[in-house]
């Protein structure tokens, strides 16, 4: 039983370190370590979920996870389960596997949505998007509309609207362009699916959805970091402003929700200067390797 | 862009540019006509369509022994329909896209949705020419359905 109390702990800390994370600051001072922190509480949380209901059905070997399973399957095989493994147990065992099986085939699934989705907007880009020489390397859709987003993939798309052409100056511009090439560059779809995939596992729980919009958050973050390297902080927060007040004309007042606080965040935050947090993003990154660390343990011993 | 991508560009160009919308269509060879500064081969032409219907970018209707093509959607429907994709509109739950900042007016997201709404009615073969010069013409042609469909939600 005390293979299943340390899940159950595990557990307990994911959670407890995800509300910590979300109610914290200085992650957007630290996005990128903030990132790793919220994708190994999402690892350990999965591996603790399938490892719970195991642990307690395997209670009867006295062993670790990952033994204990061998000796189950090696039971199995001779036909002889031990004194005190009943039904009970194995439908626990079963819940277990079930549990992964589900987390497995969601992220698939999303995974091949997402695919399909981009090789079909991929498809209508190469139709329907012209190069302009103001945007060396990105497209331009012919649309009044303010837009600019990366398709992502092995030979990502940096796209932008002729009415954010119009939208923004020179400098906002090419600040934009930066900040969407490093989401190509460091392949933040990849980073933001499994979340996305949780999203779906689990459409029900608030907390869930809160983690993605918070991952999604950072991943901004960290791209407008990548973009003030480059250029310097003025343009992009204007490009934000810029894009703000587009959306804001029109919609009516908390229609936008989330992501009107967002760009409000970003901005805000481009204009105060702070050094990342050294100690509490240390510090951080061990509490993450711990939480991934006590699960991963628990199988493989 | 790829060069096969370059030829589907120009194909489609031809069929969105010089194709009158209530014509049944071109055949391939009027299309390799249309391209005849690039010089194609007739088989070149006819590949590339034929990969275009398999995309679902063009319509074809046989007539006697030749294939008449047609576009499926007019490029201005598939320009609304990336908007709807990259203002995150278009009700996909999968992150397929990386997006800059979110910001939609409540009017553009309608004129997006009712450009694609007047689609529904251009898949039909006979009345697609007509539906597509009304659609954009006249953006509100569709808003009427645009309003149940949002209501439906």
């Amino acid at each position: 039983m005390a293979y299943a109390v340390h899940f159950a702990a595990t557990i307990l800390a994911c959670w407890l370190t995800a509300q910590v994370l979300a109610a914290s600051t200085w992650t957007w001072r630290a996005p990128r370590v903030a990132i790793v922190c919220w994708q190994a509480v999402g690892l350990a949380l999965g591996l603790s979920a399938m490892g719970l209901p195991m642990a307690a059905g395997l209670a009867a070997y006295d062993r670790p996870t990952g033994s204990a399973l061998l000796a189950l399957a090696t039971d199995l095989a001779h036909g002889a389960l031990p004194a005190g493994l009943n039904v009970i147990h194995l439908g626990l065992v079963g819940v277990g596997f079930g549990i992964g099986a589900v987390l497995l085939t969601t992220t698939v699934r999303s995974i091949h949505g997402t695919v399909r989705a981009q090789r079909r907007h991929r498809d209508l880009l190469t139709l329907v998007a012209r190069r302009d020489p103001t945007v060396p390397g990105a497209l331009v859709l012919d649309h009044p509309g303010a837009a600019a987003y990366c398709l992502p993939g092995v030979k990502p798309r940096v796209v932008v609207s002729a009415g954010t052409l119009s939208l923004l100056d020179r400098a906002e511009l090419a600040a934009v362009l930066t900040h969407e090439r490093a989401h190509a560059q460091e392949r933040h779809d990849l980073v933001l699916l499994p979340f996305t995939a949780l999203c779906r596992a689990l459409p029900w729980f608030r907390w869930v959805r809160d983690a993605h919009e918070r991952v999604a958050l950072l991943v901004e973050m960290r791209a407008d970091d990548k973009a003030r390297e480059l250029h310097a902080e003025a343009p992009l927060a204007g490009a934000l402003r810029r894009f703000a007040a587009a959306g804001h004309r029109i919609t009516p007042a908390g229609a936008l929700g989330m992501g009107d606080r967002d760009l409000d965040v970003r901005v805000q935050r481009l204009l105060v200067a702070d050094r990342p947090p050294r100690l509490i993003g240390a510090t951080a990154l061990a509490v993450a390797t711990a939480l991934v660390a006590l699960p991963i343990s628990l199988f493989l011993s | 862009m790829t060069r096969l991508g370059d030829l589907e560009r120009a194909v489609m160009d031809v069929l969105w540019d010089s194709v009158p919308t209530t014509s049944p269509g071109v055949t391939v060879r009027e299309v390799a006509d249309a391209l005849d500064g690039r010089e194609l081969a007739y088989t070149t032409v006819m590949t590339v369509l034929d990969r275009l219907a398999g995309k679902g970018m063009v319509q074809r209707e046989r007539e006697g022994r030749a294939w008449r093509y047609r576009p499926s959607a007019s490029r201005e429907a598939h320009i609304a329909q990336l908007m709807l994709d990259a203002l995150d509109l278009g009700g996909s739950r999968d992150a397929a896209l990386v997006r800059f900042a979110r910001s939609v007016t409540g009017t553009e997201a309608e004129v997006l949705r009712a450009a694609l709404g007047g689609e529904a009615g251009l898949t039909g073969p006979d009345d697609g020419g007509a539906g597509l010069t009304d659609r954009v013409e006249d953006p509100r042609a569709g808003r009427p359905a645009l309003a149940d469909e949002a209501t439906d939600r």
